[in-house]
């Protein structure tokens, strides 16, 4: 049922306005609304209740194990979001004077420095959006480097044809061509493909390292020097940070740029689609193209904002303000909480946990992509041999995870592994809760060889069965119209 | 160890059933000069006693001064059921709904977003949100250089009138693919767009005009003519408008003869915290003919196998996970949970709340501005009609002022002199509904003795601009 179906005409939740409007004074009548938009008119108690209902047809990491790969769904924890909206912090308006903005600028300033250590780049600015966003400030800075230098000619980045959407959108958002190189059978970059590929018109690589199928990149070194040799440099996907936290880092490795995902690493909340941060980390030539404003400290221990006037060779803005504020400062909680222990401990029980249930799995019968290779926060299995003998695919194993109470991995995603499972368990979740999946596993796969169609009609136990994309594209309906039968 | 679950024994069960001797044995395909240190720079963790008594101590010093400061982000009455219910696990720890038939909850509230996006300014179709308002103009930008079959241009006309940063983050973001942004003055007695300047243009291509209402000085824009003259000269019109202010204001599905083609702005007004300027929401409408050239996220209505109805993703061949380099913007993640803020936010208000709230902000705002303007030395800038913000003159540079009104704990507003060297002693100024008039007559008082302090308040004010 839609809130609108709850609608009557002067109804309304009458403590959450002013209860008069006042005339508008001095606004002519042409400028002025002349019938009132079509929103429900509700009461306080219906629009809490529809709401709250809504929220319990979701699955959600605070109520079912969620091993979305590539994702990190961990916990979040619920401390963050209490300190993130302290009265003090929600009230900040973002253009308060810095005297007014001490407490909320050293938390900037902290999370900022903690970045650097953790990444072991030279600067961090916490100013994009999401991850598609610190992306592209990333591919924007390798291009602002190359025309600062007069080297026009680099028209190409280059992305691995394992790597996540984004990256080809974002490197053709940078006004750049796109060249996919192959990746190998173990999981590795293509080196004699890559050493092909590069030359005067390179601009750069854009690369995740765990790989998008989940294995550590280990020819890194030989792929650092062969794009640098070009004269290209190397952008990393930060996606897979949870991976390698405090084991080794993205500045060591001979990255020129990183983008974050604080709302994986960092566990800030995924919000049934952001908001996200994805600040992004640079070595010590791509410092001058950092988008503004960044917190800086002076020798009196007091913070002020970098801006264009500090920095005239920065890419520019990026956000009206200062990037997702409320999401740093959870970020800015969860990194004091960890502390150093803790941050290393993460990627030590993320590999843990997804290498056991990769075990386990392969133990069950279940046929790993890479099965040569050690898992790394994440692992892939592929499930191409029941779809072949049983007609039974891999979207069919997820929506029957459904029924089981499992949030389903991520499906048919790196594009390369046919009907893939990407799995990432993340460091936050118990043995018993992984052994309770991989049984699921076990319990479908039974199902799939005795009565495939209850897999292939999944799920039964949820709010709605099956549903029909192909017409919701067809005949697109994308919006309630006043007068409409809900 | 923080959030990790483990006993001892169940490590060691785990590392059996992989068959390695040790956690540490599960990085061996890292290179051995590639393992790092063990991040002397991150200080040692936290309770969360401990780390809640720093973001207290922190929160309190940062002081809850009275704002006067609007330029983007405006102080509101959120209810309290707003976030009540959208910090709710279901809502907060859920991610894009990838699993339809696990997130109908996040899916139909979107759904009702689109609905009341679409109603509110009166479009045809909405998505699911961009980021925030500067980024949201940059798409609607590079979505109007794709959409617009009748030019061919990568130029749009970008008037000075729209808010510094916007035009500043929608340059960063289209540079590189070879737009243009062109600025179009203002009219220095009005404050609106030079249509005369506009007029210079007539007969050249460009492939769409952006139309700020109110605009970035609170003042009204003649939106009917501007729209129907982009649409004479061929452009499409990009409305950027404060949804708050649309439940008063004409909405952009009804400037001109067949109204504004793409609307974007900033969503904050509709439920979100000041919090530092983020995480806000970007909105984005269009009409039903250029929805395929739409980015972000689109949520459609269907029947599941029973014919029952439901929601999922749709019209996903325009995103970068099915059309990796071709697709219409990068964005993956946009701004979820925020919208959920503002779709309980709408529903709460309705048209009238909403409306209620625009015209109590408004009334504030005039009766600020006739306080401070009573005061020697503070005179109102434009003569256009203006809703909930304002321009003022003040007779000293307003950094100053600004200054010493802070000590005072009173954000007196935005000193224009940053973004406009034109109007170097000017102050932009909002009142929004929580301001009372206590908070009004503090702010008159103070600048008033801060005026009388610098010894100028008699200091006679001539016009600086003879139009």
């Amino acid at each position: 049922m839609l809130i609108y179906e709850q609608s009557r005409p002067g109804r309304r939740a009458f403590a959450q306005a002013p209860k008069a409007a006042p005339e508008l004074s001095g606004i002519p009548q042409e400028f002025l609304r002349r019938e009132k938009a079509a929103l429900p008119e509700v009461s306080e108690m219906q629009a809490v209740r529809h709401y709250t209902r809504l929220s319990q047809k979701n699955f959600s990491i605070d109520t079912q194990f969620y091993p979305l790969g590539s994702c990190t769904m961990k916990y979040n924890p619920r401390a963050c979001n209490t300190l993130a909206m302290l009265p003090g912090m929600l009230g900040r308006h973002p253009l308060a004077p810095e005297l007014h903005s001490q407490g909320f600028m050293s938390c900037m300033y902290e999370l900022r420095e903690m970045l650097k250590e953790i990444t072991g780049m030279h600067d961090v600015s916490l100013v994009p959006a999401a991850g598609a966003q610190g992306e592209f400030t990333g591919v924007a800075m390798i291009r602002a480097y190359h025309d600062a230098n007069g080297d026009r000619a680099r028209s190409e980045i280059i992305v691995p044809d394992a790597a996540h959407g984004t990256n080809p959108a974002t490197a053709v958002m940078c006004g750049y061509k796109v060249r996919e190189i192959p990746t190998l059978s173990n999981g590795d970059v293509d080196l004699e493909a890559l050493q092909e590929a590069v030359g005067p018109h390179t601009a750069g690589i854009m690369l995740t390292n765990p790989s998008t199928v989940g294995v550590f990149e280990r020819n890194i070194a030989e792929i650092a020097r062969i794009v640098h040799k070009a004269g290209g440099l190397l952008c990393y996907d930060g996606a897979n940070l949870n991976a390698i936290l405090g084991k080794c880092r993205p500045g060591d490795m001979g990255f020129d740029v990183i983008h974050m995902n604080l709302h994986k690493t960092f566990s800030t909340p995924h919000g049934g689609g952001g908001p996200g941060a994805g600040p992004v980390g640079v070595s010590e030539r791509l410092r001058p193209f950092l988008p503004v404003p960044m917190v800086a400290r002076d020798g009196y221990g007091d913070y002020y904002w970098l801006t264009e006037k500090e920095r005239p060779q920065t890419i520019g803005k990026l956000m009206a303000f200062a990037g997702n504020a409320g999401v740093l400062l959870r970020a800015w909680v969860y990194a004091r909480i960890l502390g150093r222990e803790g941050m290393i401990r993460v990627a030590e029980y993320a590999t843990l946990n997804a290498n056991y249930m990769a075990a386990r799995l392969r133990n069950a019968g279940f046929q790993l992509a890479y099965p040569e290779r050690r898992a790394t926060h994440e692992f892939i299995v592929t499930l191409k041999k029941q779809a072949k003998e049983l007609q039974v695919n891999a979207m069919d194993f997820a929506k029957r995870l459904l029924d089981y109470g499992y949030h389903a991995p991520t499906t048919y995603f790196p594009l390369l592994v046919p009907e893939c499972f990407l799995i990432e368990p993340t460091e936050t979740e118990a043995k018993e809760e992984l052994d309770g999946f991989v049984a699921a596993m076990q319990a479908i796969q039974k199902e799939a060889e005795s009565e495939p169609d209850t897999v292939k009609a999944a799920p039964h136990a949820l709010p709605v069965r099956r549903l029909d994309d192909v017409r919701a594209a067809r005949e697109p309906d994308l919006r309630w119209i006043p007068g409409d039968r809900c | 160890m923080p959030f990790i679950p483990h006993t001892e024994e169940e490590v060691q069960q785990m590392l059996e059933a992989i068959g390695v001797a040790s956690i540490d044995d599960l990085f061996d395909e890292i290179p051995a000069a590639l393992r790092a240190g063990n991040l002397p720079g991150i200080p040692d963790g936290m309770s969360e006693m401990e780390v809640g008594a720093l973001m207290h101590a922190r929160a309190r010093q940062d002081g809850r001064a009275t704002c006067f400061i609007g330029a983007g982000a405006y102080e509101h009455h959120i209810p309290a059921a707003v976030w009540e219910i959208t910090t709710r696990g279901e809502f907060y720890s859920a991610y894009t709904p990838y699993q339809a038939e696990a997130s109908q909850g996040t899916l139909q509230l979107l759904y009702e977003y689109q609905s009341m996006m679409t109603a509110l300014m009166d479009m045809e179709t909405s998505n699911a949100s961009l980021y925030d308002g500067a980024s949201a103009v940059a798409e609607a930008v590079l979505m109007a250089v794709r959409g617009n079959r009748k030019s061919k241009s990568k130029r749009i006309l970008m008037p000075r009138t729209l808010h510094p940063a916007y035009r500043k983050v929608a340059h960063t973001i289209v540079r590189n693919q070879g737009i243009e942004l062109v600025e179009v003055p203002f009219d220095m007695t009005s404050g609106q767009t030079d249509q005369a300047a506009l007029a210079a243009h007539v007969g050249e291509d460009f492939a769409a005009l952006v139309i700020p209402q109110p605009n970035f000085f609170g003042v009204l824009e003649p939106v009917d003519a501007l729209t129907d003259w982009a649409h004479a000269n061929g452009m499409l019109a990009i409305g950027v408008v404060n949804p708050l202010a649309m439940s008063v204001l004409q909405p952009p599905g009804q400037w001109g003869e067949v109204g504004a083609d793409i609307v974007v702005g900033e969503g904050q007004p509709l439920g979100a915290p000041l919090s530092s300027g983020g995480p806000y929401f970007g909105f984005m409408c269009c009409t039903q003919k250029l929805v395929r050239q739409m980015p972000g996220r689109i949520i459609g209505k269907t029947v599941d196998l029973d014919g029952r109805p439901g929601y999922t993703l749709t019209l996903q061949a325009r995103e970068q996970h099915i059309r990796r380099s071709k697709a219409t913007s990068n964005i993956c993640t946009n701004q979820g949970l925020l919208v959920t803020a503002a779709t309980i936010h709408m529903s709460l208000l309705g048209a009238d709340g909403l409306a209620n709230v625009a015209a109590a902000c408004h009334a504030n705002t005039n009766s600020l501005v006739e306080s401070l303007t009573a005061l020697d030395g503070v005179e109102n800038v434009f003569g256009g009609p203006a809703f909930h913000e304002r321009v003022l003159r003040l007779c000293v540079p307003p950094a100053d002022v600004l200054k010493s009104l802070a000590a005072h704990n009173v954000l007196g507003g935005y000193d224009l002199s940053q973004d406009y060297p034109e109007l170097e002693d000017c102050l932009l100024v909002c009142a929004t509904e929580v301001r009372t008039p206590e908070d009004i007559d503090n702010y008159a008082a103070k600048l008033s003795r801060i005026l009388v302090a610098q010894g100028r308040a008699k200091c006679p004010i001539e016009p600086k601009f003879d139009q």
